[in-house]
């Protein structure tokens, strides 16, 4: 039996979606671009998608553009932006990679985040202010939710700093991390570009949702037959999209029960944890936080060994970003919140999802406090 | 045993994990990323990593990736560097041998529960009639890597496994071919893996330190030349310094780093009739003894370099004067500079070769 928390990283699909989905695998594999009858069908089930997702989403099924995933949609808003206006690009320190190496790649700016990792108002507001008419800020992108450390991001503060001081600028969040745990109609609105992937949330990998409210423009990232209105072109991924908007779907009707339910699955599990052993802090209040993720810093440990000793006993669990070699990388997203390498070196993140029951809450205490102890000795 | 293979993505470390899963043993693979700047095989090696990986899963055993670049950094790169600064010629991979892969590794090895750490290295390890273990030559005379390893002590030799060492390089080679290895015909890896080809020493060292200007000057104190930088010259070289064409070759007999100046002359003034070697790590504790009995002793002061015979003075716990049988050319300090046992079977001492 393997004890999977790391949802964070992919979540099961739902077999709702798989359901959904296999039929466009299997003997509706028509392109929905096509003329004839049999294209109708595939495109009336794309069309059906764009509604589900736009109501999961609290926008209008025109702003709904189907990507390859959350990298894809981060891309598009920061590199589509730049490229079609020029300026600067803004996102704060703790982003994913998605967003950050984008920025970065433009010369854009960093926000600093606070302890917690969240965005720094004060330095966001001061980074809004000192744009030049030269070199108007023309993107922020502030994530939703943070995807090592589970911080919540106040998106109506965000939105209400970058509104007053770059009215001109798009506003883009990485959602990915949020869709399971915030309703999103509570985000949408907020922003003008917001990014999703779908094996987040129980839809299959390879598929991503972006939105991009009516009148802002993008450079598109990929030319081609101008599928969705000309803003991302490529045959659509008809199976996977159905697959995306039906877990979305059940993502979103379930998710006041999930919250409850995971929440104290949660808890118990950092409690428990804490309690068994000394020198273990939980990296961010809960109060600012996701109820899937638990994320902690050990002392005394590395986590290279600890996650080892975890596969080894069957339980799923991770660190930080992998680079190309597979090597775990040190957190930027720990650095970026002022902890020292004393603590980032064992940093441990579990998370939880649709699936996780109590059992595994038993078994992944008992193996971690167990495999501390072992590397501690 | 649990054992945990160490696979650079080369065809020795993958027959290494072959034979020891053969054998029985519970296996892990791990790949150290060690540099994560440029290379000459990407950035941090992935395709070296890839292969690794691949063969790992063709054996059917877990591969992990281990980041020790901090380690790297802090145990390899950093003293590189600095030796070039301080007039000494180093010897990177054995640094690695010895603060990577049979420290960091196999303490982590150790603490995860393994019985023992393994290399594709070509050398042997052995117990005596007196229990004692001992690290021989690799079975295939011109692929030893003895040299390189010569810093196991008992306690490293007892958790350390070379699988490949009783093997010829031509044996590991067709066992790869024979598993249809990706790895079977992959070329040996030659230079210092953090320093690529298109840039070389020179750019590497030169992106880091200040380089310092010296003068070339003859044994009388004539100017001979000048070079752009001191940190580049090593004790026997000929080339690029600045000399005029013409004559007796001409070598580096002496470099003064605190006066930037660098001495040549004629070959025999490279040749010298002893040498001290600090940084001793003894194989066994007791061979110190051993060698107030019979202070014969063999002597290898590069990776394929020939075992030269010497009388060993021991003069500290890590400090050895060699007296050569016949003069040898000075030995560049900084180079390490390893003992065997006068009937070349088997590793005494290795140590760093001392500024005259």
């Amino acid at each position: 039996m393997v004890t999977y928390l790391d949802h964070a990283a992919s979540t099961p699909m739902r077999h709702e979606a798989i359901e959904a989905m296999t039929p466009f695998l299997d003997n509706l594999y028509a392109n929905p671009s096509g003329s004839h009858r049999f294209a109708r069908v595939a495109r009336k089930a794309l069309d059906e998608a764009r509604d589900v997702v736009a109501e999961a989403l609290g926008c209008n099924a025109g702003e709904v553009i189907f990507t390859s995933g959350g990298t894809e949609g981060d891309n598009s808003a920061v590199l589509g932006t730049v490229r079609k206006l020029g300026g600067v690009a803004v996102c704060t320190a703790t982003e994913h990679h998605a967003v950050l190496h984008c920025v970065e790649h433009v010369d854009g700016v960093v926000v600093r985040v606070n302890n917690v990792g969240s965005v720094d108002l004060d330095d966001l507001a001061r980074v809004l202010q000192e744009a030049t008419p030269e070199k108007p800020i023309t993107v922020v992108s502030v994530m939703a939710v943070n995807n090592e450390v589970g911080t919540i991001t106040p998106m109506r503060d965000v939105a209400r700093i970058v509104r007053k001081h770059a009215p001109n600028a798009l506003l883009h969040t990485d959602a990915v991390q949020a869709a399971c745990w915030i309703d999103l109609r509570e985000i949408t609105p907020l922003v003008d570009a917001l990014s999703l992937s779908a094996h987040k949330f129980g839809g299959p990998k390879g598929v991503g949702i972006m939105v991009l409210k009516a009148g802002k423009q993008l450079e598109p990232m990929i030319f081609g037959g101008g599928q969705e209105r000309d803003r991302r072109s490529g045959t659509h991924n008809v199976a996977g999209i159905i697959g995306a908007a039906t877990a979305l779907h059940f993502t979103d009707i379930t998710r006041a029960d999930e919250i409850e339910r995971v929440t104290k699955m949660r808890d118990r599990l950092v409690d428990d944890i804490v309690a068994a052993l000394p020198g273990v802090l939980e990296t961010v209040p809960r109060e600012h936080r996701v109820p899937g993720v638990a994320h902690l810093c050990i002392k005394g440990i590395e986590s290279e060994a600890l996650l080892f000793l975890l596969d080894q006993a069957d339980v799923c669990a991770s660190a930080a970003s992998a680079c190309a070699s597979g090597a775990m990388e040190p957190s930027h997203v720990l650095a970026a919140m002022g902890l020292s390498r004393e603590w980032t070196n064992g940093a441990l993140r579990l998370s939880l999802g649709h699936t996780t029951t109590d059992a595994d809450i038993d078994c992944a205490v008992h193996t971690i406090v167990g495999a501390v102890a072992q590397l501690r000795r | 045993m649990k054992v945990l293979v160490a696979m650079s993505g080369g065809v020795d470390s993958s027959v290494a994990a072959a034979e020891l899963k053969d054998a029985g043993h519970e296996v892990v693979g791990v790949t150290m990323r060690l540099w994560g700047g440029e290379s000459d095989t990407g950035c941090c090696s992935v395709s070296d990593v890839d292969d690794a990986r691949r063969v790992a899963q063709q054996l059917g055993i877990d591969h992990l990736v281990f980041n020790f670049s901090d380690d790297f950094n802090k145990h390899v790169v950093d003293p590189y560097v600095k030796a070039h600064v301080d007039g000494f010629t180093p010897n990177p991979c054995i640094e690695c041998n010895r603060h990577l892969k049979f420290d960091r590794l196999s303490e982590r090895a150790r603490l995860l529960g393994f019985d023992a750490v393994a290399t594709g290295h070509h050398a042997r390890i052995e117990k005596d009639d007196e229990g004692t273990m001992r690290l021989a030559r690799g079975a295939d005379d011109a692929k030893d890597q003895s040299y390189v390893v010569h810093m196991l002590d008992q306690k490293e030799l007892a958790f350390t496994m070379f699988p490949v060492g009783h093997l010829t390089k031509a044996q590991v080679r067709d066992r790869a071919v024979e598993l249809g290895l990706r790895t079977a015909t992959k070329p040996d890896s030659q230079d210092v893996c953090f320093i690529s080809k298109t840039g070389g020493r020179e750019t590497f060292l030169g992106n880091r330190i200040p380089f310092r200007p010296a003068q070339v000057v003859n044994e009388d104190g004539s100017e001979a030349g000048r070079v752009e930088a001191l940190e580049l010259v090593t004790i026997g070289q000929r080339k690029g310094l600045g000399l005029p064409g013409g004559g007796p070759k001409q070598y580096v007999v002496d470099v003064d780093t605190p006066n930037a100046r660098i001495t040549v002359g004629d070959e025999s003034k490279l040749f010298c009739s002893s040498v001290v070697v600090n940084n001793i790590v003894w194989s066994d504790a007791q061979d110190v003894q051993r060698l107030s009995i019979n202070a014969d002793v063999l002597v290898q002061s590069s990776a394929h370099g020939a075992a030269i015979p010497a009388t060993a003075e021991v003069l500290g716990d890590s400090e050895i004067r060699l007296m050569w049988r016949e003069p040898q050319r000075r030995i560049a300090p900084g180079q390490s500079v390893v003992l065997y046992e006068v009937t070349n079977s088997f590793v005494l001492a290795g140590g760093i070769a001392c500024a005259n």
